[in-house]
């Protein structure tokens, strides 16, 4: 009920209470000596609470920024089985026998339904066993049981890590696509540490993850610091260094010396030394590695950075009404600066897991593995909250991990996997389309209105009576 | 062509927003509509263009039945708005947004043109109809308006809370063009809640409250009779407050000169002090001036020079942070964009400039519980009325609104508060609230400054008033000023026995 505008044309709230005397409370006693004479303030016997006139005059882009980051749990769910129903109508119509039954479908309709029906099946199951549980190994014991979860998390962990980093950026107000060429800063300076020093064992993964944030931090901070001191707009500037980023770290993996592999010709750097390697969590034959538990880590403390510091306090005031924060005295563009520090060191936590977790063997260029912008779509869904964000995360590892599976056992197209994953976005960035699909009532329109005025007139009544 | 609107009722859900309501409106008179916000007057007038369906009743037009399927039939039968928030094209010419909608009944750009000039010379407007709207000042682009709505032959005009956007000076002129529409045999609804402007133009008074009618009023009728027939009790419409009791704290503005992002001198060598314990008002038509000076005062101006004194302590060249942590408390003007974080809960903004250290963050944590237990506490002291502490302010009315501003800026120890006008857009009982918190808050010894384009607020308020003009002050005179000459000063005559600018 709390957020129901008013509108102009509602009645009068009536008074509930009295309220004599309006003396400003002043906390404590300002620096004034002087004790200010009894004065009477003409005191409003029944203040009457009034509706002014809401009319809201914002710019469109700003709401529509707003309706795609105020998604909710039911509309993610929504878009994600819409999604699904699309994906399994695809994967029909890609199917070959479906496509040799369909030649015949008015002689015997049952032939191509049925081929449908398989292939679909076939495939969400494989998704299915190839993310969460694999039923068919279950007599195998319970590790091959659940083993897909441990890769799903396996996956969702560097998605998790750098979909944080575009969901603060996105509570400040600000578009983060820079997530590649934070990342790949991060991979070449953690991957450096990784495999050039000699470290005792956690120590080693450790320093190396730091030195991966803080390199991921900077290059973060550099587009933050452009944007606020120069208004510079951040997508145009985090998108350019990117390539800045990519080619660079090309060079560098093409220079000997640098971060070539010494004696190969070819662009990759040396792999990490033993102890610059996540250890894995459970061990053979799970490949989950201890990076899951720094990107829960990085959740939580993302969480907490945005809903309970003040830090994250100015943040949200600063992506919300960067005005009113002006006013109240916050420094903006060191905020503004700021948030891209820490999107850039999440995106950092991201791209050290990468050298450190996934591809410990030495790197390439490639090593981002296009989860820079993965984590858009991951943030997005997961409506920029870190918690949203941790499951978006899952559910994108469950497709990563169950989608190899869909391609090997079924022989799905993997593109038809990132349809779906493409539709999900299409989706939750469009919301009204998903309301209008499933008949839920638009924001703003009757019921909403029905229920505001019907609170006003019980509101209304009660205050005549009295 | 009269107009007559008989037992109309629209309900929304089980809310009755208009109940019943029956208004005549004759060719040549200009009925006012008077009411509070929200009493329905404004759902009235949809019901009258088009945009809402009435369930009961009927409206004529010169004693025919009409119905309206939307607003273009509206138009069609003669009936046209200027409304409140400008239905203009920013980038169109004028031509082009007269044009909008008529195209062939105009014929082409050419004729729209055409039309303009016309309108534009019969009441004298001087428009240029190839003036891209967004160019133009607020009360231009309203006559725009207006030339769009005669360009359609309108026989009734309403005018929707037309003056809420303009200067004093403007509101005037605007008087004077509906009174010569109405000369001409126009039908005339002038819905407004200020009082003056009702006593000073309208033939016919109707006053709407709860969505009835409560009756008819002459427009001979004092204000103070207006006034409690629309709120319906008695109002106060003075600010009762004794004589200023000075203390020694003191804010001294001298040479303050502020350049815009141009170069040029928005204000001017603004020199003026206030004493602890009295208001000083800062009269003076919107763009003199007077917001550039208050964001110098609170460090939102860069480039500014000259010097501002808080208790012997130099203001200027700090940061916002450092001004409001000297204790200056600040209602901007625009409490929508610059006061409040519409998204954030009541409690979220009443602590959204104390985001460091005590008493409502400790180890960089906001502590939701001091924060809540302070916001419970104002809820109630400065009756902001909502669901509770956690309601989205976006979703509070600009009185309740301007309440949040209010307890937050008083809800720390003060040096100086200044307010920029403070009342506009709020509804009678908001202004009583907000005048007597203003006054208490002198009277508790700190220095206060009003900035306020609404005379009537000024004198009610001030201890002294200082009229702006062209980012200079005109002169700083006492409270008891006349009208007249305070209303030359605006217009940038120096008074004879002013203090000077230096006082």
């Amino acid at each position: 009920m709390n957020d129901q505008p008013r509108d102009t044309d509602d009645p009068i709230e009536p008074t509930e209470q009295q309220r004599v005397g309006g003396s400003p409370d002043a906390g404590q006693q300002p620096a004034v000596v002087h004790a200010p004479e009894t004065t009477e303030v003409a005191a409003p016997a029944t203040t009457v609470a009034t509706d002014d006139r809401t009319v809201e005059q914002e710019d469109p882009w700003g709401s529509a920024f707003r309706r795609i980051m105020g998604g909710n749990l039911v509309m993610a769910v929504l878009a994600i089985l819409t999604s699904l129903v699309v994906g399994g109508i695809l994967i029909a119509a890609t199917d070959e026998r479906v496509q040799a039954t369909s030649g015949y479908f008015f002689a015997r309709p049952s032939d191509m339904l049925s081929a449908a029906w398989e292939a679909v099946a076939g495939a969400y199951s494989a998704l299915f066993q190839g993310s969460i549980l694999n039923l068919a190994r279950a007599d195998a014991g319970f590790a091959q049981l659940i083993k897909p979860l441990t890769d799903t998390l396996n996956f969702a962990t560097p998605l998790i890590a750098a979909g944080l980093g575009v969901a603060i950026a996105f509570r400040v107000g600000l578009f983060n696509i820079g997530g590649r060429g934070q990342m790949l800063w991060a991979a070449a300076a953690a991957g450096w540490v990784g495999f050039s020093f000699q470290l005792p064992p956690v120590l080693h993964v450790l320093v190396a993850i730091a030195v991966g944030i803080v390199a991921g931090a900077i290059w973060g901070g550099i587009a933050g610091l452009l944007k606020a001191y120069t208004g510079a707009h951040e997508v145009i500037v985090t998108i350019m260094l990117n390539f800045v980023a990519l080619w660079f770290i090309t060079w560098m993996l093409r220079t000997p010396g640098l971060l070539q592999n010494p004696g190969s010709n070819n662009p990759i750097s040396p792999a990490m030394v033993e102890t610059a390697v996540l250890p894995p969590i459970f061990g053979p034959p799970f490949s989950l590695h201890w990076g899951f538990v720094l990107s829960v880590a990085a959740v939580a403390f993302c969480s907490w950075l945005i809903n309970r510091s003040s830090l994250g306090f100015q943040f949200r005031a600063v992506g919300y009404n960067p005005s009113a924060a002006l006013n109240a005295g916050m420094d903006v563009k060191r905020i503004t600066m700021l948030a891209m520090v820490f999107a850039g060191g999440f995106m950092g936590l991201a791209g050290a897991q990468q050298v450190t977790g996934t591809v410990t063997t030495g790197f390439t260029s490639g090593i981002d593995a296009g989860i820079g912008f993965d984590a858009i779509t991951v943030a997005l869904l997961g409506g920029s909250t870190p918690w949203g964000t941790f499951f978006a995360g899952l559910l994108f590892g469950a497709f990563k991990a169950g989608g190899f599976r869909m391609q090997a056992a079924e022989g799905v197209p993997i593109d038809i996997i990132l349809v779906v994953q493409s539709f999900i976005v299409l989706f939750i960035a469009a919301p009204p389309l998903v309301r209008a699909m499933f008949g839920l009532p638009q924001p703003g329109t009757k019921s909403r209105r029905r229920r505001r005025d019907e609170a006003a007139l019980r509101a209304m009544t009660k205050g005549e009576q009295a | 062509m009269t107009l007559e609107l008989q037992g109309i009722t629209k309900r929304f859900g089980a809310l009755t927003a208009n109940d019943h309501i029956d208004l005549e409106v004759r060719a040549g008179e200009i009925h006012c509509l008077l009411g509070e916000n929200g009493a329905g007057k404004s759902t009235l007038m949809n019901v009258l263009y088009g945009l809402y369906q009435a369930d009961e009743g009927q409206i004529l037009l010169d004693g025919e039945v009409q119905r309206f399927a939307g607003p273009g039939d509206a138009m069609r039968a003669g009936i046209g708005m200027v409304h409140q928030h400008f239905m203009l094209i920013p980038v169109f010419t004028v031509a082009e947004n007269v044009l909008l909608g008529h195209e062939r009944a105009l014929g082409g750009l050419a004729g729209a043109k055409q039309k303009v000039r016309e309108i534009s010379d019969r009441f004298g407007f001087h428009i240029d109809p190839d003036a891209r709207i967004e160019d133009l000042p607020v009360g231009v682009q309203q006559r725009v308006e207006i030339i769009k709505a005669l360009s359609q032959d309108a026989k009734v005009l309403v005018f929707d809370e037309p003056t809420a956007v303009l200067t004093p000076q403007e509101t005037d002129e605007l008087m004077a063009i509906m009174q010569q529409l109405r000369d001409e045999g126009t039908a005339i609804v002038f819905i407004t809640h200020k009082l003056r402007e009702v006593r000073a133009i309208a033939d016919r008074i109707t006053v709407i409250r709860l969505g009835k009618v409560v009756g008819e009023a002459s427009p001979d009728s004092s204000t103070t009779e207006l006034a409690s027939m629309m709120v319906g009790r008695p109002v106060e419409l003075t600010v009762q407050k004794q004589p200023p009791v000075l203390t020694d704290n003191q804010l001294e503005v001298s040479g303050l000169t502020v350049l815009d992002a141009i170069g040029q001198k928005v204000v001017n060598d603004v020199s003026f002090s206030v004493r602890g314990g009295e208001v000083l008002c800062i009269a003076g038509v919107q763009g003199n001036g007077q917001t550039e000076l208050t964001e110098a005062i609170l460090g939102l101006q860069p480039k500014a020079t000259g010097s501002i004194r808080l208790n012997g302590r130099e203001l200027l060249g700090k940061s916002v942070r450092d001004v409001l942590d000297a204790g200056v408390g600040f209602v901007p003007e625009d409490r929508k964009v610059d006061g409040l974080v519409g998204e954030y809960s009541i409690a979220e903004n009443l602590m959204l400039d104390r985001y460091r250290g005590a008493p409502f963050v400790s180890a960089g944590t906001v502590d939701r519980g001091a924060r809540d237990e302070f916001a419970a506490e104002k809820l109630g002291a400065f009756d902001i009325r909502a669901q509770d502490i956690h309601t989205r302010v976006g979703t509070l009315s600009g009185g309740n609104q301007q309440k949040v501003v209010l307890a937050r800026e008083l809800g720390r120890p003060l040096a100086l508060f200044v307010a920029s006008q403070p009342t506009r857009g709020l509804d009678v009982g908001s202004i009583e609230f907000v005048h007597s918190q203003i006054i208490a808050t002198r009277d508790a010894g700190i220095p206060v400054i009003v900035v306020s384009t609404e005379l009537d607020e000024v004198v009610g308020l001030a201890d002294r008033i200082a009229v702006m003009y062209r980012g200079g002050i005109v002169g700083i005179v006492p409270a008891a000023t006349s009208r007249d000459s305070l209303g030359l000063m605006m217009a940038g005559e120096r008074p004879a026995a002013a203090e000077g600018a230096a006082a």
